[in-house]
């Protein structure tokens, strides 16, 4: 018995060496953690629990069966983040620079499928040279064995991917089809196809930071929802947004108590909407001041800026907020605003997170680069998301909610529980000088007489009343009192039930 | 006395004004224009006039409508607070006209002393020691060289109609005297519409001390002891105090008597202000006089304990002034911080935006120690660009100059503000200079001790400690709640640039206990709500350390005595990780030149593909009507202008980028 003791112990040993000290150390060289040590940051203290370290690859071709690496490249098991209970893997860059080998994805798929029977959540630390080239096929099977559990446990428990190291070819799908992405700046990097190939196939030249960086990432494709500077960082944050995640689609978010009164009002809120109504004004000022703590865990903060998505509390309870921002492209909504937040609002829904709706927006962005880029589609993404989603819908009208935009910012007819409007806002099909050009085309020439039905317009309809009148506004309320208004809101839907009609499921326009 | 009076004024003055006529039981009207709709004087106000456009030319210069405005409400008189239109002898006729009371002193004596080449001859005449310079207008930039070769250099160039800096340029050599010639005549057009120039010697290393004298319409004139103004940015005051550290009192006494000597010579009544300048020997010169309420008159009411605004109100009202000389008495002592929307880590240079936090002090008012916030804003309130960039202005008041500073320290820490660039940390660090504690200023002060410009406070070891104490203590705090913390102990590493300190925190009935690398401190209590800007930590109960704190992620930000810190804490576990971060080099933006504040390009200087020296001239920013001058930091050769004349440009654009020749 001592005997096999000791033999656990000194394979255990190996195990946490991965690829052994010399590769460690270029590890570290290059301003990246190991595999594990990365989980001693993701995870609680003495938490976590390791699944398969002995598990090695069963490759023989190419010299491989001499090369044996307990773990196989992948460390694998469960822990708890803040007592949280939460499946990890965790790739070794160290053992074969992290490559993906049939057996390396089956401790994949085993806690892949622990977690969706046991309803926890999981987070993958990708850093991966790709496909093990020595297993052939064998590995390709291994991504879509992987692959296809990541469809299946979508909208069954939530999935986090932090991107640590390279992330290439069909590697990135993993990822891609999990909730959130995170990556590490200029350490990581995902593409489907490298600089080389890009170089080779379009005469391209391009680094692998400008075409796959975290930078690009973030603002360009919106692939990732954050970056930060280093692994500590990015594992750091993690624990945040993981913070604000329920364990199963049959779960609530975690309730946070907090120190921050229910009831606070905040005057400054009163004057922060500009006197002329072309001006525009930071929306991220309302969401901080309404927010229990004025904590507010943004995402995709840099990719379509004209629209804000992320998690805050009330009153401790989670809330997903979607909030046009007049300061970029005065709050239009657009292709990429579109799918940033249909997508923020799919995920909400999937987990039971009430959705709330801040809404200043002019309208539709217009042009030929929208209409050829398919925005009738990508703004139906939105629209249908809302309309779709069955959880707590509350909506506050700020500024502007001019035509379609307005029905779909989670306006009442598609299903919006709560909807209230500040004094200021203005509900209309569009802004008084447009309306005024097509009623009173006759009188263009007109200045005086422009100008005088373009007042009288703006006295009729620019105002809360007209759809207050109609009951598509439930209430006119006082800026300063927002937050206590917002969370009675909410907790009049905490037992809100609806039926869906029979169906396998919907179609969103894709 | 008046039964209602209008106040033809904004901001914190207005506001300041309307108090003391609310305790007289005199009614205010306040004005405003366009910008100042939901500002606190209109709300303070019994009735409120709308009077024009935001432009100050358009409303707060407007006599036509502020007269219309004392018309349709019944004002009898005028307050004119600063600025604008208190020192306008036109004005001052106008409203008499009519018959409503200017409070202020006569038009002669405002016309008189508005003049600076007219008040020195005036003040040479009554005996008041003057700077030698050239009393005549100078015409043209080869007459300004000639005769400042005869005062000698340094000089200084000033407007005729100039204050506050506006127009005013010192120059050490011939070249400057052009170029500063060339910039103060344009400045001085601009904003006073009066081109007019005149040359002084410049004295180095002077003290700004002014005689406060109060005189009512019966020719009785007292002063009212001095206040020392050295602490200057671009030549405007930003700390004030009451007395000042460096007078005696036969010095006083000389200053004071000079003072009531220029008064007199103009027949003043009202409130006025002698401004000296002072040598290190303490002999003082005549600089100028203002005739009017100075924004710095608070640290006189506080150590003389008579409300100025009082005082004037009863002597516009005819009244015989009721204090005599000997009744002035000096106690304690009083330091004013003005809290100007600007960036001290861009040479001051003003902004603008929206106050999305402005929390200030609790004032107190005791016999022996008073906290007072001057200030005419409110959390959500607009600092605009058409009016002076002034936030508020803080003043303390106690037995001694020591205690009065400790308390502005601990008033400024408490002082929340966000939204806009302020100067809350650059006071602070003058607070905790020993060179300002022991009171050896100037008004280089500024120029010397942050010959670098601005980039924070240094904290000592003691200080340090606390910021890693209070960070320690919100960890704690928040890993609590999340139900991380075994045996109320826990250990951390803090990282701070490239340093890392241990430290450990076990709470207790009496309190924490923190060990940090191996010295042990107790604390009774910390004081912080999640998501505050304001935490305490308190080591007995009588002595509580303020600090502002902020968390974003992991990142910690902590605000402390003028010092801004960046950290990072991590569990003892796993701290040792932190080495493996890589080090990461900001960009190196030397290449570009980048615009430094908010304003319109009134000047190109250079064009693609010119080579530029160190200390060149590339462009002109203008902007709050001040002209901004933007130098190459070193040679190069210009790539490509991003600019054309009249772009209006945001901090941090680029203006020029640059490549190597």
């Amino acid at each position: 018995m001592k005997k096999i003791i000791n033999e656990l112990e000194k394979r255990r040993q190996q195990a946490r060496l991965g690829g052994g000290q010399a590769r460690i150390k270029r590890q570290h060289e290059k301003g990246k953690l190991t595999a594990r040590e990365r989980l001693d940051i993701l995870l609680d203290e003495d938490s976590f629990e390791e699944y398969d370290m002995f598990v090695t690859h069963r490759c023989n071709d190419f010299g491989m069966e001499k090369q044996q690496v307990a773990g196989d490249g992948v460390v694998t098991g469960w822990g708890t983040i803040n007592g949280r209970m939460v499946y990890v893997f965790s790739q070794d860059f160290t053992v074969f620079g992290g490559s993906l080998s049939e057996t390396h994805a089956q401790k994949i798929c085993k806690i892949m499928d622990l977690a969706v029977q046991n309803g926890a959540p999981i987070i993958g630390l990708n850093d991966s040279g790709g496909a093990r080239i020595q297993e052939g096929v064998a590995s390709l099977g291994g991504y879509a064995e992987v692959f296809w559990r990541n469809a299946q446990a979508s909208g069954s428990i939530p999935q986090i991917s932090a991107i640590m190291g390279p992330c290439a070819g069909g590697a990135v799908y993993s990822p891609a089809m999990t909730d959130f992405i995170y990556m590490v700046k200029d350490s990581s990097y995902m593409f489907v196809t490298g600089p080389d190939v890009v170089k080779t196939v379009t005469n391209e030249i391009v680094t692998a930071e400008e075409l796959g960086g975290a930078n690009t990432h973030i603002k360009k494709s919106s692939v990732a929802d954050a970056a930060f500077e280093n692994d500590i960082e990015t594992l750091i944050a993690i624990r945040r947004l993981f913070s604000f995640l329920p364990m199963n689609s049959r779960e609530k978010a975690p309730f946070l108590k907090t120190e921050d009164d229910k009831n606070r009002i905040d005057y400054s809120l009163d004057s922060i909407i500009p006197k002329n109504a072309n001006q525009p004004y930071d929306m991220h000022e309302i969401v901080e001041k309404i927010a229990d703590e004025g904590d507010f865990l943004e995402l995709q903060a840099e990719h379509a800026k004209n629209i804000i998505i992320g998690f805050l509390r009330l009153d401790g309870e989670v809330v997903g907020l979607i909030a046009n921002q007049p300061m970029v492209l005065a709050g239009c909504l657009d292709i990429n605003a579109s799918k940033k937040a249909a997508r923020f609002i799919r995920f909400c829904d999937c987990f039971n997170i009430p959705i709330l709706t801040l809404v200043d927006v002019p309208g539709f962005l217009p042009g030929t680069d929208q209409e050829y880029g398919g925005i009738i589609k990508h703004g139906a993404k939105l629209l249908f998301a809302y309309a779709q989603a069955s959880v707590p819908k509350v909506t506050l009208i700020t500024r502007k909610a001019y035509g379609g935009a307005y029905d779909v910012m989670a306006s009442k007819h598609i299903r919006a529980d709560v909807n209230y409007a500040w004094p200021s806002a203005e509900i209309a099909v569009m802004g008084a000088k447009g309306a005024v050009e097509i009623l009173y085309r006759n009188e263009l020439g007109d200045a005086e007489k422009i100008a005088q039905r373009t007042e009288q317009y703006e006295k009729r309809f620019a105002n809360p009343f007209i759809a207050a009148e109609r009951g598509f506004i439930d209430d006119v309320i006082m800026p300063h009192n927002s937050r206590k208004r917002l969370i009675r809101a909410f907790s009049t839907l905490k037992n809100k039930q609806m039926q869906m009609p029979p169906k396998k499921h919907d179609n969103i326009p894709l | 006395m008046f039964k209602k009076i209008l106040i033809a004024n904004r901001g914190e003055i207005a506001v300041r004004i309307i108090k003391t006529a609310k305790k007289m039981g005199v009614k205010t009207v306040a004005i405003y224009s366009d910008a100042d709709e939901e500002s606190l004087h209109v709300s303070n106000a019994d009735e409120a006039i709308y009077i024009g456009a935001s432009s100050a030319s358009e409303s707060y210069l407007n006599i036509d409508k502020i007269i219309k405005a004392c018309k349709q409400t019944g004002a009898e008189a005028v307050h004119p607070g600063y600025g604008f239109l208190s020192e306008n002898p036109f004005f001052c006729e106008s409203l008499e006209k009519e018959n409503i009371v200017f409070i202020g002193p006569n038009s002669e004596a405002i016309r008189a002393m508005g003049d600076k080449i007219t008040s020195k001859e005036i003040a040479k005449g009554a005996g008041v020691s003057i700077i030698p310079g050239y009393m005549g207008l100078i015409e043209n930039a080869e007459q300004a060289v000639k005769i400042a070769n005869q005062i000698t250099y340094p000089i200084m160039i000033k407007a005729s109609a100039g204050g506050g800096g506006k127009g005013m340029r010192i120059a050490y050599n011939d070249a400057e005297t052009i170029e500063g010639f060339a910039r103060a005549k344009s400045e001085a057009g601009a904003s006073f519409a009066d081109d007019r120039i005149f040359i002084e010697k410049y004295i180095e290393k002077p003290r700004h001390i002014e005689i406060q004298v109060l005189g009512d319409k019966f020719g009785n004139i007292i002063y009212l002891g001095e206040r020392e103004c050295s602490i200057q940015r671009r030549n405007q005051k930003i700390i004030e105090e009451a007395p000042s550290p460096f007078l005696d009192e036969e010095t006083r006494k000389k200053m004071g008597e000079q003072a009531i000597m220029l008064a007199k010579a103009v027949d003043y009544y009202s409130a006025g202000t002698v401004e000296f300048i002072v040598d290190k020997e303490k002999n003082f010169y005549f600089l100028e006089m203002n005739t009017r309420l100075q924004v710095e008159h608070p640290v006189t009411e506080l150590v003389t304990n008579i409300d100025l605004v009082e005082q004037m109100l009863q002597i516009a009202a005819g009244k015989k002034l009721q204090i005599a000389q000997e009744d002035i008495k000096l106690v304690g002592s009083a330091i004013e911080c003005r809290i100007y929307a600007e960036d001290p880590k861009r040479n001051f240079l003003p902004s603008t935006g929206r106050l999305k936090t402005y929390r200030p002090p609790k004032e107190i008012f005791s016999d022996r120690l008073i906290v007072r916030n001057d200030s005419g804003v409110y959390e959500g309130a607009v600092i605009s660009p058409f009016y002076d960039p002034m936030i508020a202005k803080l003043c303390t008041f106690a037995p001694s100059r020591k205690e009065a500073i400790n308390l502005m320290q601990n008033a400024l820490s408490e002082f929340a503000l966000e939204g806009v660039g302020n100067n809350i940390d650059f006071l602070q660090t003058v607070m905790g200079q020993k060179r300002f504690q022991k009171g050896d200023i100037s008004t280089a002060y500024i120029a010397e001790e942050f010959a670098n410009g601005f980039s924070g406070a240094k904290l000592n070891k003691e200080q340090l400690q606390n910021v890693l104490i209070t960070i320690a203590l919100m960890q704690y705090r928040l890993d609590e709640r999340m139900g991380q913390i075994k045996n109320n102990y826990m250990e951390w590493v803090i990282f701070i640039k490239n340093k890392q300190y241990e430290i450990s925190v076990k709470k207790n009935n009496s309190g924490w206990h923190v060990k940090i690398d191996n010295n042990e401190v107790h604390l009774s209590d910390f004081l912080w709500r999640f998501g505050a800007i304001i935490a305490k930590i308190i080591y007995d109960k009588e002595n509580e350390t303020i600090l502002k704190v902020n968390r974003q992620n992991a990142i910690f930000n902590i605000r402390y005595l003028g010092a801004d810190i960046s950290a990072i804490i991590l569990p003892k576990k796993i701290a040792h990780l932190m080495k493996y971060m890589p080090q990461k080099a900001p960009p190196d933006m030397s290449r570009f030149l980048l615009c430094p504040m908010p304003g319109q390009i009134s000047r190109i200087d250079v064009k693609e593909g010119d080579i530029v020296e160190e200390g060149q001239s590339l462009a002109i920013i203008e902007a709050m009507k001040m002209e901004n001058i933007l130098y190459a930091s070193k040679r190069g050769r210009v790539k490509k202008l991003n600019i054309e004349l009249g772009s209006i440009l945001a901090v941090d654009e680029i203006i020029i980028e640059f490549e190597e020749v």
